[in-house]
């Protein structure tokens, strides 16, 4: 079995037109992912159709981590929002459902997030 | 109206595990359901940093306890995906009967459960009495009930041989036989219906655009399964997903039923083609890339993202459960609905709390 899949590199400021466009076009919202890569934040929307598996990838500095909310497109989305926002500190503006750090009740501040992001964060958790 | 907040959760009866909804009523109508969750989250996939990732396949398969073994199987088919290894083609199939024995224990777990939700103990109690011939079944070719402990990258750890495999076809009869009998109660009985039909209905567009998966999507009649995209023997197999057009949670009951004979056809069909050869092939080096495999859990796809440097650890290993695909469509369904419902409806997506806690 191998699958194709591609990854689309994109700016923050480019994702929700894109996203937009990819709605139209018919296809689902699969996840959204967040890998901590050094001092860099990387984000992964997995979108299907008919089987065929599309990521949209933006790069952010984990310092100043902010992307724009597509929950307006898929509203299903505020779910994965909530959850990179609470545990690799990426703040998403516009999220329709915000849980203001409330949806994981984690004990560890942004646990997955870069050492610096985890030790500036306040010590009673999220 | 004076609009109240209950708190459904994280302890429950109708909850095996911790998961909260904040509801928010007027009178017995729900308004509004805030879920809350991550009361047992377990930062599995951070200690891939820790695990090298031959040894990350135990940890996968203990993301849940029900559908452990298809966890351990998505996990290696994203590393084999990236590492290019050619996993011989009797690995394929005893993974697919593996899975499919997975599939027909969670399923009879969950009808347990749903029966037990809405006060028929003696069809909760028969449900599981025939999920624990499938778990004797399970033992007997892996050694272990819960956690099967026969994946790994490059193959498979056990093998079924012939002997085995007659007494495993012996015994899914019988299963199959005690599963028509539990199946026609739940399909045909009047209290069952009129406890189920009708209640918590989602229609097929709202299914596509909230990201339902499983049986969740397939009772809103999405023919959406991930074993569709050919993976292990599922590409050699005959099979169609099974759908529902009424979206409601007896359709959501009936598309479980009729998968559980489904796998019973694919188990039947993978053992009468089993190829014979070698079950694993030996894997050097390390992986160097990155792959997101999808499989169909018995709740529905489940993604595990991986993403490798070349070294024994991996940089990244992500799970998106079923059960979290799942969540909006619960939070969509919850408002209208009586607070006597709230249990039903949540049982009805098959919440899998392990998985989604990994």
């Amino acid at each position: 079995m191998s699958e194709a899949q591609t990854y689309l590199p994109l700016s923050p400021d480019a994702l929700v037109a894109k996203v937009r466009e990819l709605h139209a076009e018919g296809y689902r919202l699969v996840q959204i992912g967040a890998t901590t890569l050094g001092e860099t934040i990387e984000l992964n929307y997995s979108f299907d159709r008919a089987g065929t598996l599309l990521n949209l990838r933006l790069q952010l500095p984990a310092a100043a981590a902010h992307v724009p909310s597509i929950s307006s497109v898929y509203w299903c989305a505020f779910l994965y929002e909530n959850e990179i926002h609470d545990l690799f500190r990426v703040h998403v503006e516009g999220i329709a459902v915000d849980y203001q750090g409330k949806f994981y009740q984690t004990t560890v501040p942004f646990p997955f997030g870069t050492r610096a992001q985890t030790a500036a964060a306040p010590a009673a958790g999220n | 109206m004076a609009r109240t907040v209950i708190p459904f959760g994280p302890q429950h009866p109708v909850l095996p595990e911790p998961i909260m909804l904040d509801l928010v009523v007027e009178d017995e109508k729900v308004v509004e359901a805030i879920p809350k969750i991550g009361f047992v989250h377990r930062g599995l996939e951070k200690l891939v940093e820790k695990k090298d990732f031959h040894e990350f396949v135990f940890v996968a398969e203990r993301v849940c306890g029900i559908c452990s073994f298809i966890h351990g199987q998505t996990y290696c088919q994203a590393v084999e995906q990236i590492m290019g290894v050619a996993v011989p083609p009797r690995a394929h199939y005893l993974r697919t009967i593996w899975g499919e024995l997975s599939r027909l224990h969670s399923h009879l777990l969950w009808l347990g459960l749903l029966a037990d939700g809405f006060g028929f103990e003696s069809l909760f109690m028969h449900s599981w009495r025939v999920r624990e011939k499938v778990l004797n079944i399970i033992e007997a070719t892996t050694g272990g009930r819960v956690i099967f402990g026969t994946c790994k990258v490059g193959g498979v750890r056990r093998d079924i041989d012939t002997a085995a495999m007659q007494s495993l076809l012996a015994q899914l009869a019988v299963i199959e036989k005690d599963m028509r009998e539990i199946v026609d109660v739940f399909l045909e009985d009047n209290s069952v219906k009129r406890r189920l039909c009708g209640v918590g209905v989602l229609a097929k567009d709202d299914a596509y655009q909230l990201g339902c998966v499983g049986p969740m999507a397939r009772a809103s009649g999405l023919t959406q399964d991930m074993r569709q995209l050919g993976y292990a023997a599922f590409g050699e197999l005959t099979f169609q997903p099974i759908t529902r057009p009424e979206g409601d949670s007896f359709a959501r009951c009936a598309v479980r039923c009729g998968e559980l004979f489904q796998s019973v056809d694919l188990i039947r069909q993978a053992a009468a083609r089993l190829p014979t050869g070698e079950i694993e092939v030996k894997v050097t080096g390390n992986p160097n890339g990155e792959f997101a495999a999808r499989t169909e859990q018995p709740r529905g796809e489940v993604v595990y993202y991986v993403k490798a440097n070349g070294t024994k650890n991996l940089q990244r290993f992500r799970v998106r459960t079923p059960t979290f695909a799942n969540i909006p469509a619960l939070v969509k369904l919850l408002p209208g609905c009586d607070l006597a419902d709230v249990p039903i409806l949540v049982l009805t997506i098959d919440p899998c709390i392990s998985c989604t806690e990994r």
